[in-house]
């Protein structure tokens, strides 16, 4: 067990390394060197030349991706060209309000996919089972921004329920600690900032889950049904146990270890997602933050922004790894 | 082959898949023919109509017309040929190259293999999207340069199917008696062993044309695909944002294509799936 998760961890390394060399790379892909893109087109050549002289792009590229390397490994991503602020502070900044967002939705994607799913396979080829594989194949053909639109459409412009955007009202004091507002209106007993806060996530990660959810269901309905169909669910039943135990002690916990890595690699469909979603419930997190960047030309920010969300992503994919095996021990022996 | 054509035939939700692909392909193939109006005429008169069912809905423009008075059902009979041409070159980029990369890492092995299988990794460790708005980003928006940066994250996907069908084909008898005679490796491989893989790779292919043409559309949303006036369906969607409360159907149109679109090659992938895949037959 051990030997493969330190396996894992060393495959990462390559890995990572690849994720700076591409994000280097495009970096120097663009029309126009980084020098260009600093200054804007209207500048003279001296100033350019003196630029370039400052950030070592005179030198060959392996030495400029060289000294890029060293300054990550010390955690500097460098400076964003509008507001000229280190770009680390400014993802942590933002960093707890997407990881909020993409928790919340994660969770209900859980929930409800994992619901949908045993529902689906316990009474297959029933109307239930039709009208939510339908509903799941919809939710993976759904394009989310237009999703979202729509619910903003229905439920903060018609109706009126929910508010239209943001994290918090107007007016609603919060003492920020974690960033995560739902937490800190928990930890500073702020009841109303508590309400306010879960008002204005539900409208985003309603929709930012429908992907995941709609994967989850299928997933857990495909997996139900293979496990139901084998020999000790007969055994269980057989015993007289009662249904309910026979389908969520005996089967699910089977059924759960394929849905399990499917549940962790949806956090990447939810970290590209959030750019979208963001965007449209002007959440302020690093998707919104990443996509005002692309705007705006912010080159710095875009590769800050990749590098980290990437960084991000492998690890948490390298732990669903760890933890797929954990609970599934036959692989760790392949 | 045939068995599974009518296996394919029976299965009443592929079936409708393929319907709507039909018809989405008849009506990017034959949208001048199609379209009422000119997807690009401007209308001062004309701007914001609501559609035909509405009080003041009019047959001239049956789904109503955008703040420019433009047609929306002739722009989105247009933006059919974005998104099919999208699908098509994006997901045509990712499969030669994913097989040509899987192929050479599958029939090889050794070093070749474990470079292109980690620069795969490499590119599967971008999450979702990222990447093609990444790219697009530096590169410059347009809908050529969404549309290669949309194929680049497909790569892998192709690549790694052909990979392992490669490395199980590899061993059987088959392609040892096509050695013995002295046939060379490219033969090999495309004449034997690919062939042979072409069912998962179909299915992946169908899968992928639903997420490129959803993809399209997200960035061209975002402002990072087909420019305005391009009539495209996430372009339309963004173009409409600002009128969401005056005129709600702006909006409504172009997001129901897409997902009809995407919808139809999801359902005809999953039955291909279905009818191809021995290892999913029960």
């Amino acid at each position: 067990m051990l030997a493969y998760v330190i396996r894992r961890i060393l495959i990462l390394i390559p890995t990572l390394l690849g994720v700076s060399v591409i994000v280097f790379l495009m970096m120097h892909m663009t029309p126009g060197d980084p020098a260009e893109l600093l200054l804007g087109e209207r500048s003279t050549e001296q100033a350019l030349d003196e630029l370039r002289e400052h950030l070592g792009l005179k030198e060959p590229l392996y030495i400029q991706y060289g000294m890029f390397l060293k300054r990550l490994m010390k955690g500097d991503l460098g400076e964003t060209i509008w507001t000229r602020q280190k770009v680390w502070i400014e993802v942590k900044q933002r960093f707890p309000a997407t990881i909020e967002l993409s928790l919340v939705a994660l969770c209900l994607s859980c929930f409800f996919g994992i619901i949908f799913g045993i529902v689906s396979a316990t009474k297959q080829y029933s109307i239930f089972d039709y009208l939510s594989m339908l509903g799941a194949l919809a939710g993976v053909s759904m394009p989310i921004f237009w999703l979202g639109l729509v619910f903003m459409l229905i439920f903060s412009l018609n109706l009126g329920w929910l508010p239209i955007s943001g994290r918090l009202s107007v007016g609603i004091d919060l003492e920020v600690i974690t960033n995560f507002y739902i937490i800190d209106a928990v930890l500073t007993r702020n009841w109303a900032a508590l309400k306010d806060a879960l008002w204005h996530i539900i409208m985003p990660a309603v929709t930012l889950s429908t992907i995941p959810m709609a994967i989850v269901a299928r997933m857990t309905r495909s997996a139900m049904l293979e496990v139901l169909r084998q020999d000790y669910i007969k055994t269980a039943k057989a015993k007289g146990l009662s249904k309910f135990i026979v389908i969520f002690k005996h089967a699910l916990r089977n059924a759960l270890i394929p849905v399990v890595t499917t549940v962790g690699l949806q956090f990447g469909v939810l970290l590209g997602g959030a750019i979208l979603t963001e965007t449209i419930f002007a959440w302020p997190g690093v998707g919104k933050w990443m996509y005002d960047a692309v705007m705006q030309r912010d080159y710095m920010v875009i590769q800050g922004g990749t590098l980290f969300i990437a960084a991000l992503f492998v690890v948490i994919n390298l732990c669903v790894d760890v933890m797929y095996a954990v609970i599934n021990p036959r692989i760790s022996v392949q | 082959m045939l068995e599974q054509l009518s296996q394919l035939w029976r299965n009443k939700t592929a079936v409708l898949g393929l319907v709507i692909i039909t018809v989405f392909m008849l009506t990017a193939v034959f949208a001048p023919l199609l379209s009422p109006h000119d997807p690009l005429e401007t209308s001062l008169y004309d701007q914001l109509k609501p559609p035909v069912w509405h009080e003041n809905g009019k047959w001239k423009n049956i789904l109503g017309t955008d703040d420019l008075g433009r047609d929306t059902l002739s722009r989105i009979i247009f933006g059919a040929r974005v998104s099919l041409a999208v699908a098509l070159v994006s997901v045509g980029l990712a499969f030669v190259c994913g097989t040509l990369l899987g192929s050479i890492s599958g029939y090889y092995k050794g070093t070749v293999d474990s470079i292109v299988m980690r620069i795969m990794d490499m590119i599967l460790a971008f999450p979702y999207l990222l990447l093609a708005i990444v790219v697009v980003a530096y590169l410059g928006p347009s809908l050529r340069n969404a549309m290669m940066a949309i194929g680049v994250t497909y790569i892998p996907r192709f690549a790694r199917i052909v990979r392992g069908s490669m490395l199980e084909e590899y061993e059987k008898d088959y392609v040892m008696a096509a050695r013995s005679i002295g046939a060379r490796d490219w033969r090999i491989i495309f004449l034997a062993i690919l062939p042979n893989c072409m069912g998962p790779l179909i299915v992946q292919t169908t899968l992928s044309m639903a997420s490129a043409i959803l993809d399209a559309a997200a960035l061209s949303f975002l402002g990072l695909g087909a420019q305005p006036p391009t009539p495209e369906w996430g372009g339309m969607i963004a173009m409409s944002r600002g009128l969401i409360l005056r005129a709600s159907w702006v909006m409504t149109f172009p997001g129901i294509a897409i997902l009809l679109a995407v919808l139809g090659f999801n359902l005809f992938g999953d039955g291909l799936r279905d009818a191809l895949d021995p290892r999913l037959r029960d």
